[in-house]
């Protein structure tokens, strides 16, 4: 689907990042290539919501390199990230309860008219980029406070998608969803790779990601315990990465110095 | 989990079709929206309104003279500019416990610069309007840059600003500036044409006709049921209404009064930067939740320090009106009841003090009940220690209400609740293997 030569959407090395005594992240590096979904799997507290924090630059790294399409990049300010084009699908506290659909997809990004918010505009574009995604919401005028949960996750995903971002980060898109939903957003994903874009997709639940992803990258205790490719690898493989039954962080190191070249 | 969605291949006329023919419950089920993002909304002060008029118009006639709401009308500006800057604040869901003496502290910053150090009035009230301005912008920055609760700032910053009056004003603790001039006019001129007051009532009719209007168009334009040109002429007519009614009482009296036509621009430009800007949206994020605001790139630091500013600017213009009907500035008149007051009408008029919901119409309205009863208390003859103990009776009803409404909100919408996942899935990690 991708050119080897071509550099990664986004690439990261060496990234760290602490909570006070909490290492939440050490020495973590990610590789992203457009037309790509890449799975985050890891136990709980493992550092994947941190890692999707740290790319969207709402909590910027204490360290690391970031390149996006080869170039170095500051990740450090979401609104740096969000002009880059990425946009991020967090796993909780995504939207303004009090606030409308509208006003939630443009929090941030409005648009203006004589310095006046452009509603008629703003309204038109939520509609229709909401009637191109798999849940219905009859009103977009509606507070997100009355909607259920399913309609959040696609508002949600819908505020993502809003920029046209080039990658996509979805914290546990999954969760909250049946099963007919699992599936609809399971198949927009696979959309919008085909579209072209890069998707970083966490999901405790490996029938989603055998669904979907093409590669699985696991976090371990905040750091990298392998990269697998999901169509070869057994998931009883995969899934003692996540549980330390296996250590592949040596593995892995060795891998990438060869990659990366000396 | 939810509820079960229609196929998602309906287009938009389907979906408008629908969405009219739900008549009465579709009504409904709008209202009950409008609850969620505007909290109580202004229904219960209105109702509490019409009932405090009536009952104080069977009890003395003249409470509803002309003479007696066209004073109404003056009385509430002070406290009422106090009060919508304060609904800045709560729409933060913070408190500025400060404005009651910054009000008073701008009073006296003005008039010992224009009486004591001879400085032109319109150049001593731009003085104390931009100290009280500059004074909120510091609350804000240390609430804002520093992490100090909004609370102990403003708190702190009462007793100071409450003993820098003192030691402004000086021994005798009062100060009078002259009753013929710029800020003693502010409450005493009155538009005598009897044209003046109709041609704010049509005016108000008007905007409001193409306000309804235009939101009625951006809601076509999203796919959303919009209201009909039926309701829309009902709802105008209905205020145009109450508007004339209220331009012919003040009309047989002294006219339109200046402080009054002041307050509703206020109030009304206040509310149009509120909803129509892009800043105003800010303000309402940051209600609604803080760290989505800061997920989205807003500057939170600099919309919380703006909005103690404004709330300073308008307590400071609060404190020159209260001093405008006495044309006196004294330490008398009490900072802490000025305080509670200006947070009463806030909330009463509907503005929720947990933050995101509430609008600065609230503060008009919320003004007016309590004005109201103050007013027909004295017409009684009633002692004033007794007027506080019902305002704060009546507060206390509000925040009551208040904070059932938020219960209710989180109880019964999933989209209520910021923490709607369940943290900490490990434990479905073998069991998704289907
Ligand atoms: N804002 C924060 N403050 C302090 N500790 C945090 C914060 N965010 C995450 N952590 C800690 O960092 C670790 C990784 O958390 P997280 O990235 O949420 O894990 P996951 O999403 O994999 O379950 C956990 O130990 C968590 O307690
Ligand atoms: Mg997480």
């Amino acid at each position: 689907m991708t050119q080897a030569s071509a550099p990664p959407l986004l690439a990261l090395r060496g990234v760290h990042k602490s909570f006070g005594a909490v290492h939440a992240l050490t020495d973590v590096e990610l590789e992203i290539r457009s037309g790509e979904v890449v799975a985050v799997m890891g136990d709980s507290g493992a550092g994947k919501s941190t890692l999707v924090k740290v790319i969207a630059g709402v909590e910027p790294a204490d360290a690391g390199a970031f390149r996006w399409k080869g170039r170095p990049v500051d990740l450090a300010r979401p609104h740096h990230t969000r002009d880059l084009g990425i946009a991020a699908v967090y796993q909780d506290s995504a939207l303004c309860h009090n606030l409308d659909v509208v006003g939630n997809l443009f929090l941030g990004s409005e648009i203006r008219r004589l310095g006046v918010l452009d509603e008629g505009t703003m309204g038109r574009r939520t509609r229709s980029l909401l009637d191109s995604l798999p849940v219905q919401i009859p009103d977009v005028r509606a507070p997100v406070a009355s909607l259920s949960s399913d309609q959040l996750q696609i508002v949600s995903v819908a505020r993502a998608l809003l920029g046209e971002p080039e990658l996509l980060l979805l914290d546990e898109p999954t969760q909250a969803l049946d099963t007919r939903q699992v599936s609809n957003l399971l198949d927009l994903v696979e959309r919008l790779r085909d579209d072209g874009l890069g998707v970083l997709l966490i999901s405790h639940t490996m029938g989603d990601i055998k669904a979907v992803a093409d590669r699985v990258a696991v976090l371990r205790l905040g750091r990298n315990n392998g990269v697998f490719d999901v169509n070869t690898t057994p998931h009883e493989q995969i899934i003692s990465a996540i549980t330390g039954a296996t250590d592949h962080a040596v593995s892995q190191r060795t891998a990438n110095r060869e990659e990366y070249g000396p | 989990m939810s509820a079960p969605t229609p196929s998602h291949s309906s287009g938009l006329g389907d979906r408008m079709r629908q969405l009219r023919a739900q008549g009465v419950r579709g009504y409904l089920a709008a209202w009950r929206r409008r609850q969620l993002t505007e909290g109580l909304g202004p229904a219960p002060a209105v109702l509490a309104l019409l009932l405090i008029w009536t009952v104080f118009q069977i009890l003395d006639s003249n409470f509803l003279s002309p003479r007696n709401l066209s004073n109404l009308s003056v009385d509430i500006v002070g406290l009422g500019l106090i009060a919508t800057g304060l609904v800045f604040v709560l729409l933060l869901g913070e408190i500025d416990l400060s404005v009651g003496a910054a009000s008073g502290l701008s009073a006296a910053l003005f008039a010992v610069l224009n009486v004591r150090h001879g400085m032109s009035e319109p150049l001593a009230v731009l003085c104390a309007v931009a100290a009280a301005c500059a004074a909120g912008a510091l609350h804000g920055y240390i609430f804002a840059r520093l992490g100090v609760p909004a609370f102990a700032v403003t708190l702190a910053a009462a007793l100071a600003w409450n003993g820098l009056m003192a030691a402004l004003l000086g021994g005798s603790g009062t100060l009078s500036f002259d009753d013929e001039g710029l800020v003693a006019k502010l409450t005493s001129h009155h538009f005598g044409h009897p044209a003046a007051a109709y041609s704010l009532a049509a005016l108000a009719t008007g905007l409001y006709f193409l306000a309804a209007r235009r939101r009625s168009r951006a809601q076509r334009a999203s796919g959303t049921q919009s209201s009909s040109v039926g309701e829309i002429a009902a709802r105008t007519a209905a205020l145009g209404l109450i508007a004339f009614a209220a331009a012919a009482v003040l009309n047989q009296y002294q006219g339109l009064p200046l402080a009054f036509l002041l307050f509703l621009l206020i109030v009304a430009g206040l509310d149009y930067v509120l909803r129509r800007t892009a800043y105003g949206r800010q303000v309402y994020a940051l209600g609604g939740s803080v760290e989505v605001a800061r997920r989205a790139g807003l500057n939170v630091a600099a919309v919380r320090v703006s909005v103690f500013a404004v709330s300073g600017t308008l307590a400071a213009l609060g404190g020159l009106f209260l001093a405008s009907r006495t044309s006196t500035v004294g330490l008398s008149s009490a900072p802490v009841i000025l305080l509670i007051s200006a947070i009463a009408a806030a909330v009463i008029g509907g503005t929720s003090l947990f933050g995101g919901r509430g609008r600065t119409w609230s503060a008009l309205l919320g003004i007016l009940v309590i004005q109201s009863i103050a007013s027909g208390m004295a017409l009684l003859g009633i002692p004033a220690a007794i007027q506080l103990v019902i305002t704060a009776g009546v507060l206390l009803i509000a925040v009551i209400a208040d904070s059932l409404a938020r219960h209710a909100r989180l109880t019964h919408t999933p989209g209520a609740d910021q923490d709607r996942y369940p943290s900490g899935a490990g434990g479905r990690l073998g069991s998704g293997t289907q």
